[in-house]
C-alpha cells in the first residue's frame, strides 16, 4: 500500500552551507537541490566530510542555511519562528541517529514516548498506549521496562526508530542507522525500514555508506565534497 | 511530563553521587544555619505565647529626653504610664509593668536566683499565658497589694520539687511571703516584655510609683482590638506625648521626649540597639539581615552553578534529542529548573531537619532560659522559601545556557548509549 510518490513533503533550492573560522571558510553543501516525496525511501550516500549529515540536520530543521531555502508544506522555513519550528520538528519529523542517543536514565518506554512529551492534548494514558505500539512495531514489546544500557546496539536501535515513529511524523531522517551495527544487526534494522517505508508508506531519508543498502532505496542521491553529484 | 523530569532528576541526583553528595552538604547546611536563625527570630518576636496575638499588640519601653549635646534614656517610669499612657482611649486594654530584674528566693540553705516582673491585672488580659494551675491576681489585689505571685513550672520545680498542686504555698522572695495562686508554662527568656520566673503585683514592688520623673524602670503593653486599629493608637499616644510638659531635671533644660508605641519587633530592636529616635533602626537591621543572608547563599549557589554547568555538558546528547523531537529553549529551561529546584527542595528538606536537631540541642544546651525553639509553619513555610529562592539563584543561568545548546552541537558532543 504505496503512496504515489507526488507530493512534496520538504523542497531544498540551491542550498549552500558554509562554516566559517577566523582563518579558514569551509564549503560544507554547495547549491545542493532536492525535493522529497510523500512515501519515498531516499538514500544519501558519499564519502566522510562531504556533507551528508549537514543536509540531513538541515532537512530536519536542526540547523539553517547559509543560503537558499528549504520549505516545509510549500512555505519557507525561514518564516517560522523558533516555537514554530520546534512544533514543525515534533509533528512531522521522526530522527534515527547512528548512535541512538536514548537518554540513559529513562527505561526503553519512557525513551519511546518522548516526543509526545511536548505535543498538547495527549495525555499520559495515550503516550503510554502508543509506545507500546511503536515498540510491538520495532518488535520490542518484551523490553518496555529495560534501561538502554540492558539493550543490544540493535535493540537500542529499534528503540530509536519507535521514537521516530510514535509522533507519527510525515517524515523519519535516519543518519547511518546501522553504523554502529555488525551486518546482521544492520540488515534486521535496514528490514524494519524498508518495512515501515512499504508497507505504511513512512517517508524514509537515510544516510548510509553502505551501497548494497542505499541499492534497497527508491532513490539515491550521491553527494561529493558538499555537491549533489547523482 | 513533570514525573518525566523528576524521574531523570532522581537519576542524574543518583548518577553523580559525590557531586549531589557535596551540593546536597551545601545547601542543606547554608539552609540549616538561615532556619536556625529563622526560628529564633520567630520564637523571639512571632506571634508565640505570650505574646500570641502579636498583630494587635503595642509596646512602650524606652524614653529618651533629648536635650543639646547629649540625651537621656531610659525606660519610662510608672507614673509617666500611668499619666499618658493608661487614659489612651483607642486601645482595648493598657497594661504597665516592671521592665524586669532579678532576684533571689531562699529555700533552707539553697538559694534561687530568679527572675522578677511586677505587674498590675491586666497584663493577664493582654497577654496569653497557658496557665497550668491557678488563677492570674486580680484587680482587687493589685490594688490592696495582696502578696500573690504566679510562678513558672521551672520555678515550681526548683522550690517545691514539683510542678504540681503547688497553689497555696508560700515563696519567699526578698524576704517577702508570696502566696502562689497561679502556676504557667515556662515563657522563654527572649521573650523580653513578658519573661519572668515569678510574676507578682505592681504595687508590692520596691519600685516607687509616686515617683513623678519621666524615667523609671516600667513598660506599657497596648493591646488593640483589632491589627488595623494599631496605627490609630500610635498616633493618639504621640499626640498625648506632644502635649506632655517638657520636664526639668536638676537645672537641666531638655528639648524633646521621645517615646514610641511599637509593635514586638520594633521595641525589641530599639531595647537592643538603646536607639531613641523615631526610628528604632529595624529597615536598617531587616536590610543588612536580607543582604548577609543572600550573600551567606551565595557562595553554595555558585558551586552549585558550576555543578551543574558541568552536568549540562555530560547530558549534552540529551538535550539535542530533546531539542530535535520538539522541545523548545523555554520547556528545557523549565526543565532543568524543575530538576534543580528538586534537589534544593530536597536540601531544604534535610536542612529542616537538621535544624530541628540544631534547635533541639539549643534548647537543651540552657544558653537561653526556657527556650522552646522548634520549626513551626512559619519556619517550615520559611524553609520552603530559601529552597526556591536558592534553587532559582542556581537554576537559572545553566538552565539558559543549557536551552542555548545549538542541536547540532549537542548531538555530536554527547555521550552515546
Amino acid at each position: 500500500m504505496k503512496a504515489t510518490p507526488l507530493t512534496p513533503v520538504l523542497r531544498l533550492s540551491e542550498i549552500e552551507k558554509v562554516y566559517q573560522t577566523r582563518d579558514i571558510e569551509t564549503v560544507a553543501l554547495n547549491r545542493v537541490n532536492l525535493t522529497i516525496y510523500k512515501g519515498e525511501f531516499v538514500s544519501i550516500m558519499g564519502p566522510s566530510g562531504c556533507g551528508k549529515s549537514t543536509l540531513l540536520s538541515l532537512m530536519g530543521l536542526l540547523d539553517e542555511p547559509t543560503s537558499g531555502t528549504i520549505e516545509v508544506n510549500s512555505r519557507p522555513v525561514e518564516s517560522y519562528s523558533d516555537k514554530e519550528l520546534a512544533g514543525l520538528r515534533n509533528l512531522k519529523i521522526g530522527f534515527v541517529f547512528q548512535s541512538y542517543h536514548l537518554i540513559n536514565d529513562l527505561t526503553v518506554l519512557d525513551n519511546v514516548e518522548l516526543p509526545l512529551l511536548y505535543r498538547p492534548g495527549i495525555g499520559g494514558k495515550e503516550r503510554r498506549q502508543r509506545a507500546l505500539e511503536a515498540l510491538d512495531k520495532v518488535g520490542l514489546s518484551a523490553r518496555t521496562g529495560h534501561f538502554p544500557s540492558q539493550l543490544s546496539g540493535g535493540q537500542r536501535q529499534r528503540v530509536a526508530i519507535a521514537r521516530a515513529l510514535i509522533g507519527r511524523p510525515e517524515i523519519i531522517l535516519a543518519d547511518e542507522p546501522t553504523g554502529n551495527l555488525d551486518s546482521v544487526m544492520g540488515e534486521e534494522i535496514m528490514a524494519l525500514l524498508l518495512g515501515l517505508n512499504q508497507q505504511e508508506g513512512t517517508t524514509i531519508v537515510m544516510v548510509t555508506h553502505d551501497e548494497q543498502q542505499a541499492r534497497q532505496t527508491e532513490r539515491l542521491i550521491r553527494l561529493f565534497d558538499g555537491s549533489q553529484v547523482g | 511530563m513533570l514525573l518525566s523530569y523528576l524521574k531523570i532528576a532522581w537519576k542524574v541526583l543518583l548518577r553523580r553521587k559525590f557531586f549531589t553528595f557535596i551540593s546536597l552538604f551545601g545547601i542543606s547546611f547554608t539552609l540549616m544555619i538561615l532556619l536556625v536563625l529563622y526560628a529564633m527570630f520567630d520564637f523571639t518576636v512571632g506571634p508565640q505565647t505570650p505574646e500570641k496575638r502579636v498583630d494587635r499588640l503595642l509596646f512602650i519601653n524606652r524614653l529618651g529626653l533629648a536635650m543639646p549635646g547629649s540625651d537621656a534614656t531610659s525606660n519610662p517610669s510608672y507614673s509617666f504610664l500611668e499619666r499618658y499612657v493608661r487614659p489612651l482611649r483607642t486601645p482595648e486594654k493598657v497594661s504597665i509593668s516592671t521592665a524586669g530584674g532579678s532576684t533571689v528566693a531562699y529555700l533552707g540553705n539553697n538559694r534561687l536566683d530568679l527572675d522578677e516582673r511586677f505587674t498590675d491585672a491586666e497584663f493577664w488580659q493582654v497577654l496569653d499565658f497557658d496557665f497550668v494551675e491557678g488563677r492570674p491576681y486580680n484587680e482587687s489585689e493589685v490594688r490592696a497589694a495582696t502578696r500573690v505571685a504566679v510562678i513558672n513550672e521551672s520555678t515550681s520545680r526548683n522550690y517545691f520539687g514539683t510542678a504540681r498542686g503547688v497553689l497555696g504555698r508560700f515563696v519567699e522572695i526578698d524576704g517577702v511571703r508570696y502566696r502562689v495562686v497561679g502556676l504557667v508554662r515556662d515563657v522563654p527568656a527572649t521573650r523580653r516584655f513578658s519573661y519572668a520566673d515569678v510574676w507578682m503585683p505592681i504595687t508590692t514592688s520596691a519600685e516607687d510609683i509616686r515617683n513623678p520623673d519621666y524615667l523609671g524602670s516600667c513598660i506599657a503593653i497596648l493591646l488593640a482590638r483589632r491589627p488595623a486599629d494599631i496605627p490609630a493608637i500610635q498616633r493618639e499616644f504621640a499626640q498625648v506625648v506632644a502635649g506632655a510638659p517638657v520636664p526639668k531635671l536638676g537645672g537641666m533644660a531638655f528639648k524633646e521626649v521621645r517615646v514610641y508605641a511599637e509593635s514586638l519587633l520594633t521595641a525589641t530592636v530599639r531595647d537592643e540597639s538603646n536607639e531613641h529616635g523615631a526610628d528604632a533602626g529595624v529597615g536598617r537591621l531587616v536590610g543588612i539581615v536580607v543582604g548577609l543572608a543572600l550573600l551567606f547563599m551565595l557562595l553554595p549557589a555558585l558551586n552549585l552553578v558550576n555543578i551543574n554547568v558541568s552536568r549540562i555538558l555530560d547530558r549534552s546528547s540529551e538535550i539535542g534529542v530533546r531539542k530535535a523531537f520538539g522541545a523548545t529553549s523555554g520547556t528545557l529551561i523549565g526543565q532543568f529548573l524543575i530538576e534543580n529546584l528538586f534537589l534544593t527542595l530536597l536540601g531544604g528538606l534535610l536542612g529542616l531537619a537538621m535544624a530541628a536537631g540544631m534547635l533541639h540541642l539549643l534548647n537543651g544546651s540552657g544558653l537561653i532560659a526556657h527556650t522552646q525553639f522548634g520549626i513551626n509553619g512559619r519556619v517550615f513555610l520559611g524553609a520552603l522559601v530559601a529552597s526556591v529562592v536558592f534553587g532559582v539563584l542556581s537554576g537559572v543561568y545553566p538552565a539558559y545556557k543549557m536551552s542555548k545548546l545549538h542541536a547540532v552541537q549537542a548531538l555530536k558532543g554527547g555521550t552515546n548509549v
